[in-house]
């Protein structure tokens, strides 16, 4: 099963960088979503997987009877996909206000922060 | 109540019957103000004068709070907090030694400062739009990010740094700004998202993520585990949010398009977080993997001062130039990393410190310069002096500063990265720092000559045309200034603190100590 998700987790990132070497907007953030994705399912599969029980300790008990599942990658990943979720709203309103100031969505067209000056400047 | 827990029924030994002493609050302190005035200031949101006293306040407050602390760690070691009562590592853990310290009170102060100039320097409107609780939150991620215990907890505040300073970057919407911004959030996501990756697979390797924990297992996974593909791939989170040479890039892209105080801080601080994260994985986790990559730091901080030193050169526009001096700057404390004996790492942590503060004068004055200029552009500046002779003997300051000249902070973290370069016989890597040094003289002289020396070359003089500098403004730049000269002139107990601080890296055992006190007895040992 972890070879299998692993396997998952490679053709993630693969697509990812894939996206993310576009020149459009749009696609460079499927590529960011894929790739919190893709290091979600990873944190996952690192933590191993187990078909235990969810961890519970009985009433009368001080620790858990049995095996448990390990809940600490669970909670990392519910922290990453808050943190990437979070991102992901960002990017999407930050590059729609860029599509509607800058009238482009392709990198080439960027050009403001950095202008592509002709010639240094001629003279001090 | 959990305080009804005593340690005797606590059967496996993960909880501690112990409430956390009242002195050891003072770790976790600059977040928890930091974060309260955060959301506070969304509160008060309409009032600039209250939310800017709210501000000024808590970061005085942070200021004092650390300097308590500092001393505190100096005289008794590392100071660890615990929270919820888990002892480490179940925990997440805050653990302050001189490093983290160090860094976070510089930090506070150049915030204290930075907050104290944004007074004239950001609109009412900005000020609406949440300008003071993205820097709250910002100041908060930095702290966080200097005093964490936990890799994962250091992720987070990573996060929460990167968040504020998108909304910090992109605050006014200029067209420059979005195209800035987008630059940098891409790319600094793409670090960031390396950074969980590679805790992802720590995690697998190890199965806790304290750092003190993972330091003390490395040695026996050092065998079997992947540490070298760790380590590797933190190196590479971490070199690229510092800014070093190949992953430099989107520095310059991006810092030069907000307003001058959000320069300054970034500057000033956020590249100096993947310096210290850096630092803190490389000696207190992988200290033999680091070993292996000297070579490799060697190139990069070579090649990472002279690319930053010739970009400053070939700028037209001032504060692009500047934001590639920032760049300059982590080359030589990626010196001291590639050095590695304790002189080079005091050196290079006594660099950053200066460096913290200088690129956040640097910036703010380069804000006033601008407008009193009227162009951001060397080509056509000129007439500072005539304008206002006090700002051009800061940016005299400043230039002799960065340039690492006496009597000003630059000239002592370069001197013991030169001595001890010389010491191991690292030659190209002092010539790489001279180099460097000299041709960042060559541009600040350049900005000087042009921009403050000759006469205005506009037309209209620049009487009709007065440009308001409200005190708070000159009070903070008389503060950043009077810093580093002191610095420069007394430089004994920063140097002996930065020898203190190398010599706690190299010698993790007191970091590892001071978090598990009960090696041996308690759990997981």
């Amino acid at each position: 099963m972890e070879t299998l998700l692993a396997i998952l987790v490679g053709l993630y990132m693969t697509a990812a960088v894939y996206l993310l070497l576009s020149k459009n907007f749009v696609r460079l953030i499927l590529g960011v979503a894929l790739l919190s994705n893709g290091v979600n399912v990873l944190i996952f599969t690192a933590g191993r997987l187990t078909e235990d029980a969810a961890a519970f300790v009985p009433f009368d008990a001080k620790v858990p009877s049995g095996t448990i599942a390990n809940s600490l990658p669970q909670a990392l990943i519910l922290t990453a996909i808050v943190i990437g979720f979070s991102f992901f709203a960002f990017l999407l309103v930050l590059v729609y206000r860029a599509y509607q100031d800058l009238e482009t969505d392709n990198i080439n067209e960027l050009v403001d922060a950095e202008p592509n000056l002709a010639t240094p400047p001629l003279r001090y | 109540m959990a305080g009804e827990i005593t340690a005797d029924e606590n059967t496996i030994g993960a909880l501690t019957a112990t409430l956390t002493p009242l002195a050891d609050w003072l770790v976790v302190a600059p977040l928890v103000i930091f974060i309260g005035a955060g959301g506070l200031l969304l509160v008060l949101k309409k009032d600039h004068a209250l939310q800017w006293a709210v501000a000024m306040l808590a970061s005085a407050l942070v200021v004092i709070l650390n300097t308590l602390l500092l001393m505190r760690v100096v005289e008794a070691g590392p100071v660890v907090m615990t929270v919820g009562k888990w002892l480490p590592p179940f925990g997440i853990t805050f653990a302050a030694d001189i490093f983290g310290v160090l860094f976070a009170l510089v930090a506070a102060v150049v915030g204290f400062f930075g907050t104290m100039f944004a007074r004239q320097d950001v609109s009412d409107v900005e000020c609406r739009f949440g300008f003071y609780t993205f820097l709250m939150m910002m100041m908060a991620g930095v702290s966080g990010a200097f005093l964490a215990g936990d890799i994962f907890n250091l992720y987070v505040w990573f996060e929460v740094t990167l968040m504020s300073s998108f909304g910090m970057l992109v605050l006014g919407s200029r067209n420059d700004q979005l195209d800035g911004t987008l630059r940098y959030a891409f790319l600094s996501l793409m670090a960031t998202t390396v950074f969980l990756l590679t805790t992802g697979y720590l995690y697998g390797v190890f199965g806790t993520l304290n750092m003190a924990d993972i330091a003390r297992k490395a040695g026996e996974m050092r065998e079997t585990g992947p540490l070298v593909s760790l380590a590797t791939l933190y190196f590479f989170a971490f070199a690229f949010k510092a800014a070093a040479f190949p992953m430099n890039f989107w520095l310059p892209a991006s810092y030069h398009t907000p307003k001058s105080v959000v320069s300054a801080l970034f500057a000033g601080l956020l590249t100096k977080v993947g310096v210290y994260a850096l630092f803190r994985t490389g000696l207190t986790l992988f200290p033999v993997e680091l070993a292996l990559f000297q070579d490799g730091f060697a190139v990069i901080a070579m090649l990472t001062m002279l690319i930053g030193a010739l970009g400053a050169l070939a700028q037209d526009d001032i504060r692009k130039m500047i934001a590639f001096l920032v760049v300059a700057g982590i080359g030589a404390i990626f010196m001291g990393l590639a050095l590695g004996n304790i002189l080079a790492l005091a050196g290079a942590i006594f660099y950053a410190v200066h460096s913290m503060v200088a690129m956040t004068a640097f910036f703010l004055i380069s804000g006033i310069m601008q407008r009193w200029l009227g162009t951001p552009f060397l080509s056509k500046a000129g007439g500072l002096y005539e304008a206002s002779p006090l700002l051009s003997a800061m940016v005299f300051a400043v230039i002799l500063t960065v340039a690492g000249l006496p009597p000003f902070s630059g000239l002592w973290p370069k001197i013991m990265l030169v001595k001890s370069g010389l010491d191991l016989g690292a030659f190209w890597m002092v010539g790489a720092l001279l180099v460097s040094t000299f041709i960042t003289l060559i541009a600040l002289g350049r900005l000087f000559l042009l921009a403050v020396w000759r006469p205005s070359v506009k037309d209209d003089a620049f009487g009709e045309t007065k440009v308001q500098v409200e005190l708070p403004q000159w009070v903070a730049l008389t503060g950043l200034c009077s810093l580093m000269l002191a610095v420069g002139l007394y430089p004994d107990p920063l140097i002996e603190l930065s020898i203190k601080t190398a010599d706690w890296l190299l010698n993790p055992a007191l970091y590892i100590n001071s978090v598990f006190p009960l090696d041996g007895k308690g759990i997981g040992s």
